[in-house]
């Protein structure tokens, strides 16, 4: 059986979704002038850039969308399955600041340290995708957005969670996906990446974010909508009034999107926040942020929807136990609720900053909440009996061949971030942070980048010397010369 | 003896109804008051602003929430309501501690800490011009000028549009009015050392915090000697 956990009894799922039909008509949506004829064409009444969305009208286009769909690696093998209760992880994104491995203290993230993150999250096989993680601060910041995702398609081979920083650039990381995957209808047929796309809380659809919604539905690349709500600011205070908030976001932008490409992937997803109210910071590791995200991916699956959420993260600013416990409980969570994609490790202080020595902690806590959705599985006609009629009242499993046979299957194995004693002989024991820096060393040590097609690399990095020359980008940060001097022919 | 007891007990009510965020009440007791002839001015200084002292004071320990700061703001607005009026016809003015311009950045449109932020440094004699939401650098700049602005505070709540803080800064340079504006810089992902590394001249982590830092730039502006080219 496979644990599940919900929030949200039936009775409340339909009061939810009630009251949310009801925002998008009244007060309704704001949106932007790019898709108010869009809008118009359908139906919808839009005034002084709001428009009122009707239930029925709504409720057809949600049944458009795909119930599910798959994110690609670059070999073109489906391994991010959106649907169902199926869960996967990824880095959090678009962070600027890192935590410094040696001097434990946050600076602005460069090229080197998002090479670093990538490639550590390459290997750990609990993130089934990588993500734009960091905005390189040693690239001009108008090329943040489609730089980051140069560097990991670069060095990653697993699908990707990314997004543009403006209408504009999206069409920069759509055509860089495009050269990575061998033009537009390959990228179409079988996509890398997903777009995160953010409404503004309250209600209100911008033209960034309008736009990105009806280009990524034409362009044919799936897009994760995060519908942010900050419970009693930018929201209503109570739990349930926010996911009635980002029920309505949610729904607002599939409207949107459908309205644009009738049948393109979308996703039901979110960063929903309390707002602490001595603060008015947004605490990601609060359990009422948990329970926000929980809820709000039930409401997507009772739609029968694709899921996201921001979890996996914590608040204090150095990685100490609060973090830690933080970033644990919510991957658990999260998983037991069965969200699709899982967004966030790595992060700490409320999203401002990540560390690769936190994500290959969080991952040991990712590794444990897979264990648990695994559940208890039945093995073997016998439960017990068919062992102890070998070993009696002895009870020297040990010595079972069940027991070498299944205790793989029945027992994960972390790796030595988690002290189980086999560190040290002698009472002495390195502290999570040493682990973590061991391990970190020990991946990116162990990591090979594996190149792709040699014409691919030409463009890829013609591309990026020609783009980033425009905004006086020298040189490609991050990608060593000598990666692709050879290969791409480049420089005699 | 009896009047100045009286005066006593007046300025405690006006101090508890901030406390208390109770607008109606401050704005009945201002309209007592100038009935009871006690000055516009002093009703101010020794009842209303020492009751969002308090609240100041309360909220940078935890003992009081957001939500309370924005029924006490409430208050002190509708008490303000009803004295600022006599003020003008008296002639008199409060000691104007310094000019702010305030606004949240391009691309930002939460501000409820710039609100408080601008109801409190507004509670303890400065003089704000609320830009709003979503403002452009090249606006802040702008409406510096306009008002010979001493401080410029910008506030962002998110981490993408905290980036646009350094935009403001930049503007502020561009315009020529750099050495004479000081910044400083606010939200829920901002810190010092993002303060620091715009060139921004400060970051308050409250609004209490911001009232002294507020202080503390007039008092650094007032140090420095501006050569004029």
């Amino acid at each position: 059986m496979r644990p599940k956990l919900e929030l949200l009894d039936k009775p409340l799922v339909e009061r939810i979704l009630d009251e949310a039909f009801q925002l998008i008509e009244d007060p309704g949506v704001r949106i932007a002038p790019y898709v108010e004829d869009l809008l118009r064409n359908a139906g919808v009444t839009v005034k002084d850039g709001v428009a009122h969305i009707p239930e029925a009208l709504a409720r057809r286009l949600l049944e458009l969308v795909p119930q599910e769909f798959s994110l690609y690696d670059r070999g073109g093998n489906p391994v991010v399955h959106y649907g169902g209760d199926d869960v996967h992880f990824d880095p959090g994104s678009s962070c600027l600041n890192i935590l410094d491995a040696e001097t434990e203290q946050a600076r602005p993230a460069v090229s080197s340290d998002l090479v670093r993150l990538v490639q550590v999250a390459e290997m750990l096989p609990q993130f089934a995708a990588q993500s734009t993680a960091m905005v390189c601060n040693d690239v001009p910041a108008e090329i943040g957005d489609w730089y980051r995702l140069l560097l990991v398609l670069w060095y990653s081979e697993k699908p990707i969670v990314t997004g543009a920083f403006s209408a504009a650039s999206l069409h920069t990381l759509i055509d860089l996906l495009a050269i990575a995957s061998g033009g537009g209808e390959a990228l179409r047929q079988h996509p890398r990446a997903i777009f995160d796309v953010c409404p503004s809380p309250p209600l209100n659809w911008s033209e960034f974010a309008s736009q990105n919604l009806v280009d990524l539905a034409r362009a044919g690349v799936p897009a994760e909508i995060v519908s942010m709500p900050l419970a009693g600011a930018t929201a209503p205070v109570t739990l349930a009034g926010s996911v009635v908030q980002h029920a309505a976001e949610c729904i607002s932008g599939i409207v949107i999107h459908q309205l644009a490409q009738p049948g393109a992937p979308i996703v039901w997803g979110g960063a929903p926040a309390i707002f602490d109210m001595r603060t008015g910071k947004t605490p990601m590791g609060a359990i009422e942020t948990v329970m926000l995200d929980l809820a709000c991916a039930q409401m997507g699956k009772h739609l029968g929807l694709p899921t996201h959420a921001y979890l996996a993260a914590g608040d204090a600013r150095v990685i100490d136990a609060q973090v830690e416990m933080e970033s644990g409980m919510s991957a658990v969570l999260g998983a037991l609720a069965g969200i699709n994609m899982i967004s966030g490790a790595g992060m700490l202080d409320f999203l401002a900053c990540h560390s690769v020595e936190k994500l290959v902690i969080d991952a040991e806590a990712i590794a444990s909440a897979q264990r648990l959705i695994a559940g208890i599985e039945p093995r073997g006609e016998s439960l017990a009996v068919a062992m102890f009629a070998q070993t009696g009242l002895r009870g020297d499993f040990l010595k079972l061949k069940e027991t070498r046979a299944l205790f793989r299957k029945e027992q994960h194995f972390p790796s030595a971030v988690i002290d189980r004693g086999l560190a040290s002989t002698d009472g002495t024991s390195p502290d999570i942070l040493q682990r973590a820096r061991q391990r970190v060393d020990e991946l990116v040590a162990s990591y090979e980048r594996r190149s792709l097609a040699p014409e691919i690399e030409q463009e890829l990095i013609a591309f990026a010397q020609r783009e980033g020359g425009k905004a006086g980008l020298e040189g490609l940060p991050g990608v060593l010369g000598s990666e692709y001097v050879q290969e791409a022919g480049l420089i005699p | 003896m009896a009047k100045a007891h009286m005066q006593e007990n007046n300025f405690a009510a006006m101090r508890q109804s901030i406390i208390d965020g109770a607008p109606d009440t401050a704005s009945s007791l201002a309209q007592e008051a100038l009935v009871n002839g006690i000055a516009p001015l002093d009703a101010i200084n020794d009842g209303y602003i020492p009751g969002m002292h308090d609240v100041g004071e309360q909220f940078a320990k935890g003992q009081m929430f957001l939500p309370d700061m924005m029924a006490s703001a409430e208050a002190m607005r509708a008490a303000m309501a009803v004295l600022d009026p006599e003020l003008r016809k008296l002639g008199t003015e409060r000691p104007m501690a310094g000019v702010v311009v305030l606004g949240t950045t391009k691309g930002d449109i939460h501000e409820i800490g710039k609100i408080l932020v601008g109801t409190m440094l507004t509670a303890h004699g400065f003089q704000v011009h609320d830009l709003g939401v979503d403002v452009a650098g090249e606006k802040f700049a702008v409406r510096a000028q306009e008002v010979n602005a001493d401080i410029v505070g910008v506030s962002a709540l998110l981490t993408t549009t905290m980036r646009n803080q350094k935009g403001v800064v930049e503007a502020l340079v561009k315009a020529g009015l750099r050495a004479q504006v000081k910044v400083m810089v606010g939200g829920a992902p901002v810190t010092k050392r993002w303060a620091e590394e715009i060139g921004a001249d400060g970051y308050a982590p409250n609004a209490m915090a911001a009232v002294e830092l507020a202080r503390q730039l007039m008092q650094q502006k007032s140090q420095t000697v501006v050569e004029l080219p």
